[in-house]
């Protein structure tokens, strides 16, 4: 039963054809083609596949895309581009919180919410939040040290593109 | 992997959720929190011809006092419970189990009814249930019924409710004045399911042990509680020699299953260790009435 699924994606309104059974995560790459969100174990064990739905984390694998219709959904695509990478993306950088950079998306999303949530971690919690997420290059420690790098120049207090946050 | 086809219904009310039970029930699915059902769906091992999703159903989610313990509607999300203060002063218990459930993306879409309803054996809220001596709501279009946690859990994946029932409310009692209380788990990763954990409450009269109350998981098919250990150590002096008693009591007859990350000797050690350290605990919080 294909139905007409319409959500808001990185500050667009975006609207795509799908059977009820696609997972929100088929329904970005494939329908939307913003393969920015990886899929990895496909059953909500390596967080690759990580977004943001009206603010807070989910597993996009583990949410069927009709689910989502009305929300607003924040992926990789909605942070920096090359040219004004985010804060938090350009911390990732410098401290090579990536090597083959297939988990890249899921780290930054969940980093992301934990600094929005909390802008200065200690670094147990940022091994809390990103115990979530696997990675199979980097033994974690440089991820950790870009995520606490980023609040240190406060990149949770920066929006998804990077502008301050006001609180209009 | 992909799910296989399913008719999928999104109901805005209970009674029009519990209509669609009735009519297909042995066919459909609830999708409440999707975290343990859309894995299942992906792997096709589950293939329900119906998929009714009670997301949409507002007055399921929600926290309240409850005869000074805890009502929770079955779609609380584990976050939000995991970070609400009532929960924390009423049911400590639980607040200390919510943040062993997977990890934060997951308990932010996960429900602590689904997570009941669900019944896996290693699962951390079933032995809060029963520990606390929970009592599930149940409705289905025609009846309402509340079921004690020890009659709800049947095995593993398996409950007493029947395929048009709906797990609505948890309301968990608070327990004994002063009484502490501690959740105990041991995994081999951080977030991953338990190989076994315990929760136990104890509750002192001066040095000695008032009440006790015992609970593992993931050392049978579902949560159990450890009666003649918890009887034998009411009345002895609170302290490691009568809490390796107690532990050897509880886990001496379990029988779990073995797997690629531990045999059945390991897991009941294992719930031994977990029961002890759990008593301990549960000791050092408890208040000393006399």
């Amino acid at each position: 039963m294909t139905q007409t699924i319409e959500m808001i994606v990185n500050g667009e309104r975006r609207s795509a054809a799908a059977e009820a059974r696609v997972t929100l995560a088929d329904f970005l790459r494939e329908k939307l083609r913003l393969t920015g969100t990886h899929l990895g174990c496909e059953h909500g064990v390596c967080g690759a596949c990580t977004v943001m739905i009206d603010g807070v984390t989910v597993r996009s694998c583990l949410m069927l895309a009709v689910q989502a219709r009305g929300s607003e959904v924040t992926t990789i695509e909605g942070l920096g581009d090359p040219d004004h990478l985010h804060p938090l993306q350009q911390a990732f950088r410098e401290r090579h919180a990536f090597q083959c950079g297939f988990c890249t998306p899921g780290f930054v999303m969940s980093s992301l919410a934990l600094l929005q949530e909390n802008p200065s971690p200690d670094e147990q919690e940022v091994r809390e939040v990103l115990s979530g997420n696997m990675c199979r290059c980097t033994g974690y420690q440089s991820i950790v040290e870009g995520v606490l790098l980023a609040a240190e120049r406060g990149a949770g207090q920066v929006d998804v593109s990077g502008a301050p946050v006001t609180d209009d | 992997m992909k799910p296989g086809a399913f008719d999928y219904h999104a109901p805005s009310t209970l009674e029009e959720a519990l209509s669609l039970l009735a009519e297909h029930a042995d066919d459909a699915k609830v999708l409440a929190g999707g975290q343990s059902l859309v894995p299942l769906l992906s792997m096709r091992l589950a293939r329900p011809a119906q998929l009714i999703d009670i997301n949409a159903i507002d007055t399921l989610s929600g926290i309240r006092s409850d005869d000074g313990g805890l009502a929770l509607g079955a779609l609380t999300r584990e976050r939000d419970a995991e970070r609400s203060v009532l929960v924390a002063e009423r049911v400590p218990l639980l607040a200390e189990a919510l943040p062993l459930i997977g990890h934060v993306s997951i308990r932010n879409r996960g429900t602590v009814g689904g997570s009941l309803a669900h019944a896996d054996a290693s699962a951390e809220l079933p032995a809060v249930a029963l520990l606390t001596g929970a009592e599930m709501v149940v409705r289905s279009a025609a009846s309402e019924r509340t079921v004690p946690a020890d009659e709800f859990f049947v095995g593993h994946f398996t409950t007493s409710m029947a395929d048009d029932e709906l797990l609505t409310e948890i309301r968990l009692p608070g327990g004994p004045d002063d009484a502490g209380w501690a959740f105990h788990e041991i995994a081999r990763r951080h977030g991953d399911f338990a190989l076994v954990g315990a929760a136990a409450m104890v509750a002192l009269d001066g040095e000695r042990v008032g009440e006790a109350r015992i609970a593992m998981f993931g050392v049978a098919e579902r949560a159990v509680r450890a009666p003649q250990a918890e009887a034998a150590l009411t009345g002895e002096r609170a302290g490691a020699d009568a809490f390796a008693a107690a532990a050897a009591d509880a886990t001496r007859w379990l029988v779990p299953g073995a797997d690629v990350h531990g045999s059945a000797e390991f897991r009941r050690h294992l719930a031994g260790v977990a029961v002890r350290r759990a008593l301990a605990t549960a000791t050092g919080r408890a208040g000393r009435t006399s």
